[in-house]
């Protein structure tokens, strides 16, 4: 059993509106059999924190194309994206570069 | 997801390689921090300093803007204007050789009138930004969308530039501006917070009513952004700047110009999305900001603190086949996920286009486009207004289905009753209207109203956007008044033209 880990979201660029507008959240991953990965943690903020229409912020497995991840100040791609195992005290930003949000 | 990808040759590996231990291609010593191109990892230092010195070499290549000028950047509040003005902020703390030398002002467009902001909602933005904007040192002026209702109609027409600068003039100016070292800063001619400007509640009323009464999301985008170009280059002519700076990163742009030409804008695809923009003549439109992703502009934002406002647009939370601007959007950054050239490649595409209108020699309005001020692209060479109104006609019947489906089984032909009383422009003294135009048809006999019908007097592409919408009676005053001028005049064009002894030379017979 992997321990609950806290970790920081960050949302911008017009992402947060669908986040009750709130920019930054603390949030405590509870703890479950295996190590939290990203995309895990994707599911669980739809299911958690994601106020209204979701398929503007994930698509598919994934974020939606056009709103960018950085874990730890690093661009997920340097990271293995969606199987990147989260860590706890992570820092995780998503911001948007769509227009309007 | 392909830049790592190709970097490990067996696929299946991935998960297991430790990427944090990638190096900076550049120093080859920190660990990266930003993929920028497949293959291009860079860590947060030389990421910034390919930052800036893009910004820098934009401007030295183009030569476009001269030391001494003055430039207004228009920030919008979001990500690559804002991250453009802390560019040129950068550039002019730079020391010596590598110092920008231009006098930057700033104007922000305040639309949240027509986006559904609440007053105090905009008076909450608009302080924000002043915050920024304040920060910078230079002077800035807040400009609510609603003043778009006050424009002259000299705005829908081609200004006479200012004398052609020689590629060797920038050297000159360079020299000169040295030797004088003048202007290293403007005297911040601040606008007072406590003295915006009161945006009367019926302006913002009328302002909807124009925006709303296009049917088509896509016809709303395009008519916000004509009316938002022509109050910054108003703008930029009343506080006496001569180029203005926009924030179009090469994502954006690769957007428009997909979007241009599903538009039906090909023919202005040169102007609308290249460096420079000299349609108005007097005033150039420059986008440095071209050679940057998004994700680059977003990635510099977030690691070095560059404040943005989000600000609501007509997109916001819309589903992503509400507009073609929106539908395009959707297309490219979704292509972009697998195929992450797609966004430079139509880019590159759009650095190829030559401008078409580049120095129209002619200082007729009359065969520029009552909106976008672009050369008209309906009329052949020598072709009557009456044929350039067969083959709008007859394109917009035919061949665009998608976008007749918006419109009812007649093809409206967009018209308005003039206010004009007949006769009132004789009154005016002749000059330019009448003149002694002996014909006894002219305009002072004709006792009907007169009908302006705008067609004419639009490109294809705007042409388009003005069918989408309820009625032309919404726009405002400072464009309807120029189309009955412009209208008046290719009628006493076509009256007199017998007399005429060479097309264009002499049609102000009446002076
Ligand atoms: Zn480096
Ligand atoms: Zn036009």
């Amino acid at each position: 059993m992997a321990a609950p880990i806290a970790i920081h979201l960050e949302f911008g660029g017009g992402a947060e509106l669908l986040f009750n507008g709130v920019k930054e959240h603390h949030v405590t991953l509870p703890s479950q059999s295996e190590p939290w990965d990203l995309k895990q943690l994707l599911v669980w903020i739809q299911r958690n924190l994601l106020k209204e229409r979701p398929e503007l912020f994930v698509q598919g497995e994934s974020v939606r194309p056009g709103i960018l991840v950085l874990i730890n100040d690093a661009d997920w791609e340097l990271m293995g994206e969606l199987d990147y195992q989260l860590q706890d005290q992570d820092n995780i930003v998503f911001i948007s570069t769509l227009h309007g949000g | 997801m392909c830049q790592v990808d190709e970097d490990y040759h067996d696929g299946l590996d991935r998960a297991e390689v430790p990427s944090v231990f990638k190096k900076c291609v550049k120093c080859k010593e920190a660990s990266a921090a930003v993929v920028i191109r497949a293959g291009d990892t860079f860590c947060r230092d030389c990421f910034k300093e390919y930052f800036i010195h893009k910004f820098r070499a934009m401007l030295g290549k183009n030569r476009i803007i001269f030391p001494g000028d003055k430039v207004l950047l228009a920030v919008s509040g979001g990500s690559s204007s804002c991250s453009m003005l802390s560019q040129v902020q950068e550039g002019l703390s730079q020391n010596a050789h590598k110092k920008l030398r231009f006098l930057p002002g700033i104007v922000y467009i305040d639309e949240g009138g027509v986006v559904g902001q609440s007053v105090d909602e905009r008076v909450r933005t608009v302080a924000e930004l002043q915050a920024v904007f304040r920060a910078t040192g230079f002077p800035f002026y807040v400009v609510p969308l609603e003043q778009v209702l006050d424009l002259p109609s000299s705005v829908v027409v081609m200004a006479p530039s200012s004398s052609e600068q020689p590629a060797s003039a920038y050297k000159e100016a360079v020299d000169q501006f040295l030797k004088s070292n003048s202007g290293s800063c403007l005297n911040p001619k601040d606008q007072d917070p406590t003295s915006l400007p009161v945006v009367p509640e019926a302006h913002t009323q009328f302002l909807q009513q124009l925006i709303v009464s296009a049917k088509t999301l896509t016809a709303r985008h395009d008519l916000l952004n004509t009316l938002r170009q022509h109050l910054l280059v108003h703008t930029a002519r009343t506080e006496g700047y001569r180029k203005v700076m926009l924030g179009d990163n090469c994502t954006r742009l690769a957007i428009k110009l997909l979007t241009s030409i599903s538009l039906g804008r090909g023919a202005q695809l040169a102007q609308d999305t290249g460096f420079s923009d000299s349609r108005y003549g007097d005033i150039i439109l420059v986008r440095p900001m071209r050679d940057y992703s998004a994700k680059e502009i977003a990635y510099y934002n977030h690691l070095f603190n560059v404040v943005s406002v989000f600000i609501p647009s007509l997109d916001t939370k819309t589903t992503e086949k509400a507009s073609i601007q929106r539908l395009t959007e959707s297309f490219v950054t979704k292509l972009q996920v697998d195929f992450p050239s797609t966004v430079s490649t139509i880019y590159r595409t759009s650095e190829k286009l030559q401008t078409a209108c580049g120095s129209s020699s002619t200082d007729d309005s009359s065969d520029r486009c009552l909106l976008c001020v672009c050369t008209l692209d309906t009329s052949g060479e020598n072709s009557s207004s009456f044929q350039a109104t067969l083959t709008s006609e007859q394109l917009s019947q035919t061949k665009y289905p998608a976008r007749t489906k918006t419109d009812r089984l007649h093809p409206a032909p967009v018209e308005l009753e003039s206010s004009v009383p007949s006769g009132s422009c004789c009154s005016s003294g002749g000059g330019e209207d009448c003149g002694e135009v002996e014909s006894g048809e002219g305009c002072c006999s004709s006792k009907e109203p007169e009908k302006t019908n705008l067609k004419t007097l639009l490109c294809y592409s705007c042409h388009l956007t003005i069918k989408d919408m309820s009625s032309v009676e919404h726009l405002p005053q400072y464009i309807l008044l120029e189309a009955q001028r412009r209208k008046r005049r290719s009628k006493m064009r076509e009256e007199i033209s017998e007399f005429l002894l060479d097309d264009g030379v002499c049609f102000r017979v009446g002076d």
